[in-house]
């Protein structure tokens, strides 16, 4: 039986985890929190699988890539929930819209009524909205524990301290493997999770400003997950600013969210390199899977398929960075 | 173009807010040939060098940085912003945004001037974000500026230069000062247009970085400046009429 190393366990390693698993290799898993939570980038994620809204500033293999997700994460037996995505903009900035719509596949262009069809809590606020219909969406850290408890039945052992490479390893670390991937940055993103029982949303909304944008996600229990802030920064303060950006935003999405109750903040760095692309690099007998910036959950599946047919079939990946270290 | 001393080769500055990537930045960059890079500094710093990864990459781009304030809403921000900007960055150069209002971030004029003449007297060399208002303009050279920043229109904006007659005023009076037309540009024939008024260079950020190709907006942006600045230099011809009934010439003894 082939043996593996993967250090970190946010959703880079877990994804990467469980195609090895699913090779038959005895797999252990070093972070030095075990259990997912917030020591780990992904667990202050979004979890939209939105590859099309994505595409309006990511780069061509996010858009492709990222519609292979949805799929791995129902295979894996996590809830996904397949209703698109809407997008809206408020009366002064409707020509984001327009903007938005040049700039993405896979919409259909709704009206007022057909928008209250879809969320009739949006009834009567918004006159035009876009319906990506093939995005989907899950709850990030129901399926980062999901993955874990799988894995463990599965036998793959997990350690809790920092690991080391040892054969075979997968560098999952997120930011944290700054120190042998010096291209990388964090670009901070910060959240907020509301519980607003009296607003009903079934999908992810994103609502366009030039300098706001905001997406509010629906989780179980009348959660919803706002976000999201990006900075170029490292820092994981959450600042006030921030989340007077995020929940006027959310106000102007819909008044009943000011009387949302406050549930939690968080912030984080995302990993990323300069094209916000990500990169497997291969140093020796271990491997990098990084960068996943804003793609976590959308782009990690892609790429622990990549990662592992590197090492198993030899195939030159996507994404590909040879030994330059 | 001289910029308090300096001398600066290319008219077109741009900003490194707002792009898909720092990849696609730097190629705007290159595509543009722009000068400067204004970098802002208060929410990446966080209190320390939290953004040290970013500027780095900024560096990198091998253009003069000219860091400003943005997003300081009174003067004491502004102040201490450009305290950090300069040891930061080891310049004097400091780009000043004291943001009056919230909404259409429109410049401070009294916040302006005062956190100007602090900056000046504390030694830096301080270009104002300021408002076409010629009144405002000779106090921030009171204040010891040596460089001007109009705006075209309100930041972000893409509405181009929404007062032509304010910014002609503006440049007649001070011929000798230089002034960069900053903000609201959205297309390259306005960036011309400022430049045909006699402008020295233009700054802007979002018309780039929100372009669906920031990096061909940048090539873009760049070809209309020099076309600008080569009309100015050129000494345009004065548009003539030919609409309005004038004395016929044909068939008439006009050399009588």
């Amino acid at each position: 039986m082939t043996r593996a190393t993967v250090i970190g366990a946010g959703v880079a390693g877990l994804c990467v985890a469980t195609e090895l698993v699913a090779r038959g290799c005895a797999v252990t898993v070093f972070d030095p929190v075990l259990q997912p939570g917030p020591h780990h980038c992904s667990w202050w994620a979004g979890g939209m699988l939105a590859p099309f809204c994505e595409g309006e500033t990511a780069e061509e293999p996010v858009v492709r890539l990222g519609q292979q997700a949805a799929r791995w994460w129902e295979r894996q037996g996590v809830g996904v929930t397949q209703r698109g995505t809407v997008v809206v903009a408020l009366n002064r900035d409707r020509r984001e819209l327009d903007r938005f719509a040049r700039r993405i596949e896979g919409h259909t262009l709704l009206d007022g009524s057909a928008l209250a069809a879809l969320e009739p809590d949006l009834s009567g606020r918004f006159d035009r909205a876009l319906h990506v219909t093939a995005e989907a969406h899950l709850d990030p850290r129901a399926a980062l524990r999901h993955l874990r408890t799988r894995l463990e039945r599965d036998g793959v052992t997990f350690i809790a301290e920092p690991g080391h490479a040892d054969g075979l390893t997968f560098d999952c670390r997120g930011h944290a493997a700054r120190d042998a991937l010096p291209d990388l940055r964090g670009v901070k993103g910060e959240m907020v999770v509301l519980r607003a029982p009296d607003i009903r949303l079934t999908r992810p909304v994103r609502l366009l400003h030039p300098r706001f944008p905001l997406y509010v996600v629906p989780r179980a229990d009348g959660h919803f997950m706002l976000g999201a802030t990006q900075i170029e920064s490292d820092d994981r303060r959450r600042r006030v600013r921030s989340v007077l950006e995020l929940l006027s935003a959310a106000y102007a999405l819909h008044p009943a969210f000011g009387e949302a109750e406050l549930v939690e903040i968080g912030a984080d760095a995302r990993p990323a390199f300069p094209d916000n692309l990500p990169r497997i690099v291969r140093r020796g007998e271990t491997i990098h899977v990084n960068g996943l910036f804003r793609h976590g959950f959308l782009l990690a599946p892609a790429l622990a398929r990549m990662a592992t047919e590197l090492a198993f079939d030899h195939s030159k990946p996507e994404f590909y960075y040879a030994d330059h270290g | 173009m001289l910029l308090y001393g300096t001398a600066i080769a290319s008219r077109l500055m741009l900003g490194t807010a707002q792009y898909p990537s720092p990849a696609v930045l730097a190629e705007a960059f290159r595509r543009s040939a722009a000068g400067i890079a204004t970098v802002s500094v208060r929410r990446e710093a966080g209190g320390d060098r939290a953004g040290a990864a970013f500027w780095d990459l900024i560096r990198d781009l091998d253009v003069t940085l000219l860091p400003n304030t943005a997003g300081c809403h009174s003067v004491r921000e502004a102040v201490t912003t450009a305290h950090m900007a300069r040891e930061l960055f080891d310049t004097p150069w400091i780009k000043l945004e004291v943001i009056g209002h919230a909404d259409t971030l429109q410049p401070d004029p009294f916040g302006l001037v005062e956190a100007a003449r602090i900056l000046t007297d504390e030694g830096f060399k301080v270009f104002p974000y300021t408002t076409e208002d010629v009144v405002l303009a000779d106090r921030l050279l009171q204040a010891g500026c040596e460089v001007l920043m109009p705006w075209g229109a309100p930041i972000g904006t893409g509405l181009g230069l929404t007062n032509i007659y304010g910014l002609r005023t503006l440049r007649a009076q001070f011929p000798d000062v230089p002034m960069v037309v900053d903000a609201g540009l959205g297309l390259p024939s306005q960036a011309a247009m400022a430049m045909e008024l006699g402008y020295d260079a233009v700054l802007l950020n979002t018309a780039v970085a929100k372009a669906g190709d920031p990096a061909t907006m940048a090539a873009g942006f760049a070809r209309a400046v020099e076309a600008g600045r080569l009309a100015y230099e050129a000494d345009p011809m004065e548009p003539r009429d030919m609409a309005a009934p004038s004395t016929p010439v044909i068939g008439r003894a006009f050399l009588t």
